[in-house]
């Protein structure tokens, strides 16, 4: 099963849509969670909210998250030690106040667990990616290694 | 003396700042662990039962953080932790704060959210907490936050 997400916040009807067109050949369930978006997705089961409860179930059971470059999404996938693709809102196209998701997805790109799709026409490709990633919730990115070996020294008095 | 015998408070509010606290679980849980947030059906949720409850509060409600203030206090006061840590936002400030009455080793790590500048807590951290740690290298500098890595 493939998760998408697009916060609550404000909708994201572009990837709803890519998403909605891609579902039939993707041959597994796709479950979207469309916020505040208008377009009604035909080929996959679409809900405006997901009760946390529920929507870490379903995490539990996502083969892959595809969503907005919201932070709050990425953790959460990090947690439940799921792939992500992360295509960001644009601000020209009136989908944010200011592109900050697309200076996100420029620092996060190639960090474990994480891909990235400029735009619509790239996620058909990197859902592909994400379906074949396996292994990867073992191996901690060179920043997190870095912050939880400062951490620790930290906590035990070390220089460092 | 053995690691499991130091002592750490570590604070966050509900949703992102919690998630980053739970992505520093593994280094944290050698440590004599406590843990305490705003939202104690989520660290539930993550097996994590005897976890302190503070009220929510921000820098627009002055009676809600005069409350968690207190309670950040008394949480501090009973658990008497030689470490203080918290990923945010304003209820780990206080127990910070209070963790320099106790003379506990203080520590504030910004979120990951904040990738265009520090959070108001973060900056008064710079300050008041021993030491603040920002997760994105751009915004560390000499007079500034330091970095040593990110949650992801």
């Amino acid at each position: 099963m493939i998760i998408v997400t697009v916060g609550m916040q404000l909708g994201f009807d572009r990837l709803i849509a890519a998403m909605d067109a891609l579902a039939p050949s993707l041959g597994m369930p796709v479950i979207a969670q469309t916020g505040k978006g208008t377009y009604q997705p035909q080929n996959m089961e679409a809900r405006v909210k997901i009760a946390p409860a529920e929507f870490e179930a379903l995490m539990g059971e996502a083969r892959l998250v595809v969503a907005h470059a919201g932070i709050g999404t990425v953790l959460t996938a990090a947690r439940c030690a799921k792939p992500i693709l992360l295509m960001p809102r644009r601000a020209d196209l009136g989908e944010h106040r200011n592109d900050h998701q697309l200076a996100t997805v420029g620092k996060l790109a190639g960090r474990p667990g994480i891909l990235v799709a400029a735009d619509e026409s790239e996620l058909e490709p990197r859902i592909a990616e994400g379906l074949a990633l396996t292994d990867w919730s073992a191996t901690r990115s060179p920043t997190a290694q870095q912050l939880h070996a400062a951490l620790a020294a930290f906590i035990e008095n070390r220089p460092l | 003396m053995g690691k499991d015998s130091i002592r750490v408070l570590a604070v966050a509010s509900g949703g992102g700042h919690w998630e980053q606290l739970m992505l520093l679980r593994p280094t944290l849980a050698q440590y004599d662990i406590r843990f305490a947030t705003t939202e104690p059906a989520v660290a539930a949720q993550h097996g994590i039962a005897d976890v302190e409850s503070l009220p929510d509060c921000n820098q627009n409600m002055p009676i809600a953080s005069a409350l968690c203030a207190l309670v950040a206090l008394w949480v501090v006061l009973k658990h008497r932790p030689k470490v203080i840590l918290s990923t945010g936002a304003a209820p780990g400030f206080f127990c910070i704060l209070a963790g320099r009455l106790i003379g506990a080793r203080t520590l504030w790590i910004d979120s990951v959210a904040n990738g265009e500048e520090l959070s108001m807590c973060g900056k008064l951290s710079k300050r008041f907490a021993h030491q603040c740690w920002t997760q994105w290298e751009h915004l560390a500098g000499p007079d500034r936050p330091r970095y040593f890595g990110a949650v992801l």
